[in-house]
Parts: C-alpha cells; structure tokens; sequence
C-alpha cells in the first residue's frame, strides 16, 4: 500500500471540513461584530462559531493526522507541508510586524513632532503648547491619566527566562525523538507546554497588575496601546502554541512519530521559536528600551 | 484502513466531478475551485460596476438627481472594494488555480482542501460586506483608504467592514502560500524554474507580495478597531498617535496591492502576445528580473500617495525618485512586447485584441502614474479625478482587459468548444472605445480642478462629466456581450489540444476540455513543446 | 437640463474646446510656484508623449506590417542583452533628468520662512475657520446660499443659473496682493486639504497636527477650489475661495472688520 502510496501525490478526494469552517468564521465574526455594536445575543452567536471552529480545526487535523497514520503522504507531501507551514509563519511575522512599525513610528516621529520638531513647530505652539514628549508617553492629552512604566525587570523577566528556557528544553525533546530516547521526549515536551502556560499566567499577572496598580490601561494613549496590542497578541500566540504542544504530547503518547517521520512535532518546534523569536524583539523594544 | 485510503485512490484516479452541490462545496480539484473563484469574479464586476453605474448616473449632470452624498461616498467606498478585492484579486487567484497546475505539470495545487477553504472564505467576506448596505447608517462610506478618523464615524458597519477585510485577507494569504508552494514543489522534472511559464513567474512574485502586505493591512484595521471600541490611541494625536500613520501602514499594504493586481496581468499578456505573433517572447529572462524589480520596488514607495500629508523634505524626495524608477522595469516589460512581436507573423483573435489594448492602454496609464510621482505636479493632481483617470486606466483596460484576455485565451482549453469568435470581437471593440470614453475625459476634469468623492460638481465641469458616464453606461453593456459569449461558450466547434496554431506549452498538450485530472503521472513530452521558453531548446 | 445634455453631446466635437468649460489643462496659476508647477507638469507630459511615440509607433509599424494575412514567416529571434541594456539604461538617464527639476522646485515649496501674514486655516465637517494671527480676525467660511439651495436634491433650480456653483462661500478669505502668506492647516474633525489650484497648493488638515504651507499671489482676482480630501457626506460643499486685493484695500478691509491694523501692507510684487 505504501509502495502505492509514494508514486504519486496524495490528492485528497473532497472534504466538508473548509467549508465547515467558513459556517464557523461567518458566524464568528457576525457574532462579533453585533456584539460590539451593542447588541448581547452576538455573543452567543460568536461562542458558536467559535465552537465550530474549534470543532473545524480538530476534524480536519484528524482526518490529515489519520491519512498521514495510513502512510498516504509521501516525501513530496511532507514537502508542502513544510514549505505551507514556513510561509505561514512568515505571514505572521508580518502582522506583527505591522505593530511594530506603529511602535517605531510614533516613538521616533510621531512624539518628536508633537513637541515641535522638523517641520512641526507650529504643531506644538498652536496646539500642544509647553508639551514635551519623551517616550513612554500617553501623549499630549494625557490620556488615561499618569501612569506608571512595565519595566524590563520583575515579571517581564522572568517571563522572557521561562520562554528561553521552554526553547531549550522543545529543543532537548526534539533530539530526544531523533534519539528514540522516550522518556526524555515525554518529560521535556511536557515541560515545554507547562513552562508555556505559566507564561500566559504571569503574562495575565502583570495586566492585572497594570490595570489595578499601575494605571496602564489600553486607553493610556500611544504607550498602553502598542503596549497590549503587542503582548497581547504575542499571548495569543504562546497560547495557540501551547495548545499545540500539548496535542502534539497527546501524538507522542500514542507513539504518532517516527525519529525518522515527524513533521508536525517540526512544525509546532517552528511555531514555538518564532513565539519565542517575537518575545525576544518585545522584551527588548517594548519592555527594555 | 486500507480499504480507505484504496477508496481515496479510487476516488481520484477515475471518477470525475462529485455530482451536485455537494461537488461544488467540499471540491478540492484545482479546476472546480479555479471556476468558482472566476464565476465568483464575474458576479462581483456585475456588482461592483452597478455600483460604478450609480456613481456615473449621479455624476452625469450637475446638481443631485438621484442619491445623497452619504449614499454616494458609500457607492464609491464599495465600489472600490468590490472591484479591488472581490473582482480583480479572485479572477486571478482562479486563473492561477486552472492554469498553474497545467502549466507546470503537476497532478493539482500542493494543498487542496485549504484551496476550497480560500474560496469559500471569500462568499463569506462578500457577504458581510455586501449586508452593511442595509445597516443603521448605511454601508462604509470613507472611501476604500478607510482613512481616520473618518472611517470611525462609520455606523453599525464599521465592524464588519473590519472583519470582512480581514476574512479577506485569511482567504488572500491562504491562496498565496498555497500558490507558492504549488510552483516551488509540484513542477514537473523537467520543468526547472528557468523554463516556467511568464504566468507562473508573475503569480510566484505576486504571491509573495500578498503575504507580505496582507497580515499589515489585517494590521491596520485591527488598530482602526482597538481604536473605535477599546480606546487604544493609535491614529489620536492627543494621544500620541498620529492619523497619517494609519496611511503609512495602509499604503505600505496598498501599494504593493496594485502591483499584485498588475503582475499577473503582465504575466497573461506575455503568454498571449508570443502564441499570436508565433514567435518566442523576447527576453523571457529579462522578464523575469523585471518582475521582481518591480516588486521589490513596490515596498519602498508607498508614500507617493500621501505627498501632501506634510511629510519632511527628505521623505518627499526618497519616495519620489523610487516611485519614478518603477518605470524603468515597467518599461523593460513594456519594450520586450514590442519586441516579441517585432518581426513575428501575428493574427489577431479576441485574446490578441485585448492584449494588445491592454500594451497600448496600460502604458497610457502608466504615463500618468509617472507624472502622479512628481511631488509639486502631485500637489496639484492629488485627490483629483486625474488620479481616478490614472488608476482606472491601469486597472480597467489593465487588469481587467488582462483577464478579459485571458478568459477568451483559455476558455476553449476550459471548455473544449471554440467562442463565438465575432461576439468576442464585438465586445472588444466595444469596450476599447468606451472605456476611453469613460475614463480620458477624467484626466481633463481632474487638471481642470475636480476631486474625487464628490456627488455634486461646479457647472465648468459638466461636459467632461456627462461623456464619461455615457461611456461608463457604454462599457457595462457591453460587458453583456462577455455574458453571452460565456453563456454559448460551448455551443462552437471542437476545440484541439493546442487551441491556437502559435501555442506552446505544456497546458496545450493536454486534450480539449482538459480532463478532471491532469498530469497525475510525471510528463515527458516534446521539450520544445512543452517548454517554449527555455532558451536552451 | 436637455440643454446641457445637448450641449454635452455637441460638446463632443472637441472644437468647442476654445470655451472655458472644456478647460483641458492645469491651470498655469498666479504665483511663481504655480507656474513651475505648470512647467513641470508639460514637461512629463511632453516626455511621456514623445516616448508614446515611439513605442507605439513601433508597435503599430509592427501591426501593419508582420501580420501573418500578409504571409510573413515569423523570426524565431528571443533576446539581446545589447538592447535589454539599453532600454534600460536610458529611461534612467530621462528620469533622473526630470526629477532634478522637480526636486528644485519642490525644495522652494517647503520653505515658508519669514512671510508678511500668517492665517491659521481650521477644517470643520464642513466648512473652514480662518484665524488671521496678527489682525486677530477670524471667521468661518461656508458655501454660499445660492448654491446651498441649488445644491439640494431636486432642488429644481437650475446649477447652471446659480453663478459659481458650489465654488462660492459666504465670507472669501481675504489677501494682499504680492504678500507672502504662509497658512498654517489644521482640523478640528476629521481630515480635510486645502485646495486652491491656482496657488498650485494643497495639503492635508489633520487633527491634532498643524501642515504648513505658502503662497504669493501676484495678481489681483478671486480665486476658487475646494476642499480635497473625503470629509464625509458634505466633501463636497466647503469650496475655498480667496480674493486677492490691493494692499490698501487690504488694510481697508482688515480695519472694516474690526481688526488690528498695526501692521499695514504695502504693494511689494
Ligand atoms: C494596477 C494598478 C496600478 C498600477 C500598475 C500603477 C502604476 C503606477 N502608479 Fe498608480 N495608483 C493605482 C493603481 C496603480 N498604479 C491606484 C488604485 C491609485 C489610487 C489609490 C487611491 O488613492 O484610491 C494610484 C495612485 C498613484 C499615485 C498617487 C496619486 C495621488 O493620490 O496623488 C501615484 C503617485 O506617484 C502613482 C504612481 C504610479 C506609478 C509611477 C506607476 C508605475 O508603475 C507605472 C509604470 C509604467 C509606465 C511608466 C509606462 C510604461 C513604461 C515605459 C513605456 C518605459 C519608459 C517610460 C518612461 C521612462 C517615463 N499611482
Ligand atoms: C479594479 C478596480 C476597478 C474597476 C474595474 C473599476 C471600474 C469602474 N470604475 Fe472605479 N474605482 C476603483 C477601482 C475600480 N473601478 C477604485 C479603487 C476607486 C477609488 C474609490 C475611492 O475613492 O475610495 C474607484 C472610483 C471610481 C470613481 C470615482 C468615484 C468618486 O471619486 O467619487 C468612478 C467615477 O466615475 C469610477 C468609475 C468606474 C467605472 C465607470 C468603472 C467601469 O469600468 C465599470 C464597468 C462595469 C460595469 C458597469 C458592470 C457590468 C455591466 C452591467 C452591470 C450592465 C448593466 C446591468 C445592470 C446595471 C444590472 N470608479
Ligand atoms: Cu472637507 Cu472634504
Ligand atoms: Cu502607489
């Protein structure tokens, strides 16, 4: 069968699990969208789609985790997956990357301006007089009140320890399953998604610790907003990478990987790094400088 | 087990097509969901240019006969939308899925399920973005830029604008990395990527620019949300934000957009201009690094559209000079056409007609584009209905004469039958006239002095006005001719394998229709055949 | 209405270019920047026509000749360096020939240094606020009546009877001939631009951020334009328009509205 299976690509012959998920997304973000205009029962309408989703996403996984058990795949295969995950991950770097420029560009010519430089002093005479801007800053209008910093120590330092060292210990289990060393494999992938969790609790920690005791809010102008966009969505992601690294726990428990064949233990190692990677440009341009 | 996965075989070496809806929904055959995305394409330039026919209706005469402006900026805003991502981007996404596999051997599109996934997503998006028309406020109505802050004035839509950009995008990204991964892992041996169809060069480059450009315009308008519902102040002075730097992410998405709506243009044009002057395309290498100039030049000059938002002396001269250089590999694409038929022996059916219009129309707008880069004549230009004649120029006998092209170029290998030949002629005709009826008087209207977006004009622009939407009214009906030819497509003679005496390449080696599955086995066939375009043969 | 649309028709035939309401071209404008900017803009366009001609020359001399009716064999020729080169060599060479001048140009239009009077221009949804700084006179400026009422829909009167449609406000903002004013933009909603062709200068009101921008008209008149950047649904109905006077009648006026005439201008073309 395999023999059969490695002349040719796999095509799979139909499947009801996209068009699945398009039911999902549009009552996703019809749910969404009503319920921030105002409207409650848009809520409910958003859990469902949710709900599709989520159940889109474990059918269709399962259906490629069960075809790949059944060795369809061949060499070829395994390639798009690859090269399909890479480029994803790379359209994710963009939109972060999107938030980063809001970030460089209002600290490096945004603030400036409104305290007059280039050519905008007139900009600060009519309008902001007196105001200078150094960064961080919730702008000219104080927005939200004073407020204080989230500094590179405490939390944010220990989070970025955590996140390094759940690299390092998805990296250990990694040569663990190229080894066939099992036990190590289960230990330290199971370290990796523990360690990924607690970020995401310490992460939840400081907003609260933000919100209540130090003023920062979304609403503190320039700052809380490139602030909670940026880790927020870099929570998102650990999230979503977590989950991943405990499904994958799930697949080495039922002994899915080869040290030969294991694509997707690969690619939720890529995922995880580029998290990692992200954290990393964070710590340093968001917490740090 | 075994028995599932023979089945999954079964399935895909004999049969043909799922009978039904049911084929239509759960397909994962690239030439079911390359029809799907076209069909999707041609309904969306019905909708999109109803709109365009409102717009002209109201512009006709001066003085508001038939909608308020709210109405009118909504018309204006959705229009663009419509055409920009529902028309144009889909009806090259769909020709991509029918001919990139064919074109390069290979048995489908490296990823089928997340290929129907990608179109699906898109009836979804349209959907959503179509129903704000019936909202409490009315559909978005602050231009397709959705420039802050008055896009935050928007009513109920304002969320679904939002996330339909945004399932837009997912169904964008989705088809690129799809299309990327098609071209790089599935050719054909013998198919190395010297030898690749001029089509699939521009598609692989345009690829990459949408996943490039799409997640920071998902970027953007997720900012315009956080800035609408939970107080974030990115687009605020007040605090410390900026609305121009709504512009600069947007542009940094929206320039390298009209390129991703241009190249693969390019790409048909260079398919169609040497099988009709029978003779190889000139410079088939020198294309290839024209293309990739051009999009990497894309990224560094987004600001050529905001030169009067008061950007500092030094930016203002940068984004000129780059924007100016885009001509450079635009012109080396322009002159290796003219190259390609230099000498050759052409004859002139309906894809060659358009083709060559879209050479001599593009370039028209080309030339305006490279006076919009001049920073002090772009001060006079801006916001102008020069700007409107610029783009619609590049985009209309552009982009869409591209696709018009491509449609008559293909359809035959689509459908095995022969168009009816003197009805396409007609609708060329027709179209070349009055798409320049409808869009050159706009130059004039806009170094006269009218801007864009408005409903209502002063009395010296009335004449220019009134022959453009004569022309306007003009264009889409003759857009009907295309229905009917759609419509008889397979009422005309038997179409053969090659379709066209001058066509080489290795989608013209299969029969007429293309069968349901094509090149499941690796190909060998006749080099000179089936790779015309390597200079080595 | 049948009158316009017959007019229009007629209009057709592109010898009634001579009246005004085929104006094709940029205006060549009333300060020394807009006439640069005029020259600019024929010089691209005469650069563009010229390589027009050439291309399609070429392409039409190729369409009339190498057509297989004509029972030519086609050449089996596919590249030349030489030539690839070539082409693109000179359009660099052309390019950088026309943004020089350009850069010039655009180099004066940044500098507003030291000029005679400074308004600030507010945009409001929709309408403008001037604010002369050293006169300290302000003052809004909408569209005027006639057109306000013609403008309705189906309002039944005829644009074509309302002198200025939709480019005439009730209060114009007022300038001494050869001054140089610099106007200093800024918004109070959303974004607008400040438009008047024949100045050859527009930009962007931004709230929260002050553009500047200059002009020095040298000739008397009343100049006309309008607002440049979608507002909203009255975008477009806040015309500009600025009248150019003699600089005593300037002053004349200034004091007739009650503001502060320490500083009186004199003709300084
Ligand atoms: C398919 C889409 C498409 C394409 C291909 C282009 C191509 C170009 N565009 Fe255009 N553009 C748009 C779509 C497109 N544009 C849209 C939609 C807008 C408006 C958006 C909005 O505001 O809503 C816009 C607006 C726009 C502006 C902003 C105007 C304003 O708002 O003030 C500018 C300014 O520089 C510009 C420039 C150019 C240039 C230099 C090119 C160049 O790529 C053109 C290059 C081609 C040629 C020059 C012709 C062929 C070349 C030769 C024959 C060689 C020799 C020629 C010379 C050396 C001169 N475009
Ligand atoms: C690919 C993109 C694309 C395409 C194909 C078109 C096609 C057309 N566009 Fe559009 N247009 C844009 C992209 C495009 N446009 C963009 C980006 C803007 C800027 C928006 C903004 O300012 O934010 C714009 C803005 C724009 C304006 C300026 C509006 C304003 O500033 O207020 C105008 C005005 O004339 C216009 C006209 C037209 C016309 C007449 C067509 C025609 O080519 C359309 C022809 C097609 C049809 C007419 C449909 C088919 C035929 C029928 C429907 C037959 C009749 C049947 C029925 C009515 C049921 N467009
Ligand atoms: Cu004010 Cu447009
Ligand atoms: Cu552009």
């Amino acid at each position: 069968m395999s023999a059969h299976a490695h002349d040719r690509y796999y095509i799979p012959h139909g499947s009801h699990w996209p068009i699945v998920g398009s039911v999902g997304l549009l009552f996703l973000m019809v749910g969404v969208s009503t319920w921030l205009n105002g409207a409650g029962f848009g809520f409910w309408v958003m859990l469902a789609g949710l709900a599709t989703i989520i159940g889109m996403v474990v059918g269709w996984f399962g259906t490629v985790i069960g075809e790949n058990q059944q060795g369809v795949y061949n060499a070829q295969v395994d390639t798009s997956f690859r090269m399909g995950m890479f480029w994803f991950i790379f359209s994710e770097v963009m939109f972060f990357a999107a938030f980063f420029g809001a970030l460089f560009y209002a600290r490096t010519a945004v603030i400036p301006w409104l305290s007059g430089e280039g050519n905008n002093f007139f900009t600060n005479y009519l309008l902001w007089s007196g105001w200078e801007g150094t960064w961080p800053t919730n702008g000219p209008g104080n927005l939200g009140g004073d407020f204080e910093i989230m500094g590179p120590m405490g939390l944010p330092l220990i989070n970025t320890a955590i996140l390094l060292t759940s690299s390092v210990t998805l990296t250990i289990a990694h040569h663990a399953l190229i080894a066939g060393n099992r036990g190590v494999l289960k230990t330290f992938l199971a370290l990796t998604f523990i360690l990924g969790f607690i970020f995401v609790f310490l992460q939840a920690e400081e907003y609260i610790e933000a919100y209540q005791h130090m003023n920062l809010k979304l609403t503190t102008g320039i700052y809380g907003s490139t602030f909670f966009l940026l880790t927020g969505f870099h929570g998102l992601h650990v999230t979503l990478g977590a989950i991943m690294l405990l499904t994958i726990w799930f697949r080495v428990m039922k002994r899915h990987f080869t040290p030969e064949k294991h694509f997707a233990f690969e690619a939720v190692a890529w995922y995880w790094h580029f998290v990692d990677v992200v954290w990393v440009a964070l710590y340093v341009f968001v917490y740090w400088m | 087990m075994t028995t599932a996965v023979a089945d999954a075989h079964e399935a895909h070496d004999h049969h043909g097509p799922a009978t039904g809806i049911r084929r239509w929904l759960f397909t994962t055959n690239h030439k079911d969901i390359g029809t799907m995305y076209l069909v999707f394409s041609l309904i969306m330039f019905f909708i999109g240019g109803a709109m365009a026919l409102v717009i002209r209706s109201e512009l006709a005469i001066p003085g508001l006969q038939f909608v308020h402006p709210e109405f009118f900026n909504q018309m204006t805003t959705m229009h663009a939308l419509i055409m920009v991502f529902g028309a144009v981007m889909p009806a090259f996404v769909g020709l991509a899925n029918w001919m990139i596999p064919m074109q390069i051997g290979g048995p489908d599109m490296a990823l089928p399920r997340m290929n129907n996934w990608s179109f699906w997503i898109l009836p979804v998006a349209f959907g959503i973005l179509l129903s704000t028309l019936f909202m409490p406020g009315g559909a978005p109505a602050s231009g397709w830029t959705m420039y802050p802050p008055l896009v935050l004035q928007t009513g109920d839509a304002f969320p679904f604008l939002i996330f339909s950009v945004h399932l837009m995008g997912l169904s964008s990204i989705m088809g690129a990395i799809n299309i990327i991964v098609t071209i790089i892992n599935m050719r054909t041996p013998e198919m190395t990527l010297i030898r690749m169809p001029m089509f699939v060069w521009t598609w692989l480059i345009t690829a990459y620019l949408l996943l490039a450009v799409m997640p920071v315009l998902a970027g953007a308008v997720t900012m315009l949300l956080t800035d609408q519902f939970f107080g974030t102040s990115f687009f605020l002075a007040a605090g410390g934000g900026d609305p121009v730097m709504f512009q600069h992410i947007f542009w940094f998405f929206g320039h390298p957009e009209v390129y991703i709506m241009i190249l693969p243009a390019f790409g048909v044009v260079s398919e169609i201009i040497p099988t009709f002057s029978r003779k190889p395309l000139f410079g088939h290498d020198a294309m290839v690094y024209a293309t990739a100039s051009i999009a990497f030049l894309s990224f560094i000059v987004w600001s050529h559209h905001m030169f009067t938002v008061g950007m500092p002396l030094s930016a203002q001269l940068f984004f000129m000079f780059a924007t100016m250089l885009i001509a450079v590999p635009t012109g080396v694409k322009v002159f290796n056409w003219v190259a390609t038929m230099w000498r050759g022996a052409m004859s002139f059916e309906t894809p060659m007609l358009f083709a060559l219009a879209f050479i001599f129309l593009f370039t028209i707008g080309g030339f305006s584009g490279l006076m919009l880069a001049i920073v002090p004549s772009d001060i006079q230009y801006h916001d102008s209905y020069f700007v409107v004649a610029h783009f619609h120029y590049v985009l209309v006998p552009g982009s869409i004469f591209a696709i018009m092209a491509a449609a008559y170029y293909w359809l035959p290998k689509w459908t095995g039958h022969y168009y009816d030949e003197t009805a396409g002629k007609v609708h060329f005709w027709l179209s070349t006239i009055f798409v320049n009826l409808t869009f050159f008087p706009m130059h004039f209207l806009g170094l006269a002095g009218m801007p864009r977006r408005i409903p209502d004009y002063s009395t010296q622009f009335a004449d220019f006005n009134l022959v453009a939407s004569i022309g306007a009214m003009g264009f889409g009906l003759s857009q009907l001719i295309f229905v009917y030819v759609l419509l008889t497509a397979k009422k005309g003679a038997q179409a053969t394998a090659g379709v066209w005496d001058g066509s080489k390449g290795l989608e013209w080696t299969v029969p007429s229709p293309a069968p349901y599955h094509t090149f499941d086995e690796p190909v060998h066939v006749d080099r000179s055949v089936a790779f015309p375009k390597d200079p080595n043969v | 209405m049948i009158r316009n649309i017959s007019t229009g028709l007629l209009g057709l035939a592109w010898a009634t270019a001579a009246n005004a309401d085929w104006q094709l071209n940029m205006p060549r404008g009333v300060t020394e920047l807009s006439a640069e900017t005029y020259e600019l803009h024929m010089m691209a366009f005469w650069v563009c026509t010229a390589i027009g001609l050439l291309v399609f020359g070429a392409m039409i001399i190729s369409l009339l000749l190498h057509r297989k009716s004509k029972g030519v064999a086609a050449a089996q020729f596919r590249h030349s360096t030489g030539v690839e080169i070539l082409w693109t060599a000179i359009p660099v060479l052309i390019l950088l020939a026309m943004a020089v001048p350009a850069a010039r140009t655009m180099i004066k239009l940044e500098d507003s240094r030291n000029p005679d009077l400074t308004i600030v221009v507010t945009g409001y949804q929709w309408k403008w606020h001037y604010r002369y700084q050293d006169q300290d006179l302000a003052f809004y400026s909408s569209l005027a009546r006639p057109s306000l009422e013609a403008r309705q829909k189906n309002s039944g009167i005829d644009p074509f009877d309302v002198e200025n449609y939709l480019r005439d406000v009730d209060r114009p903002l007022v300038v001494p001939v050869g001054a140089k004013v610099r106007v200093l933009l800024t918004s109070n909603d959303v974004l607008h631009a400040w438009w008047v062709p024949d100045f050859a200068i527009k930009k962007d009101a931004i709230p929260g951020m002050v553009n500047e921008m200059w002009f020095q008209a040298l000739k008397v008149g009343t100049y006309r334009g309008q607002c440049a950047e979608l507002c909203g649904k009255d975008h477009g109905y806040m015309p500009v328009v600025v009248e150019v006077v003699e600089a005593e009648a300037f002053n004349e006026w200034v004091a007739a509205n009650g503001g502060v005439t320490t500083r009186t201008f004199a003709d300084n073309r």
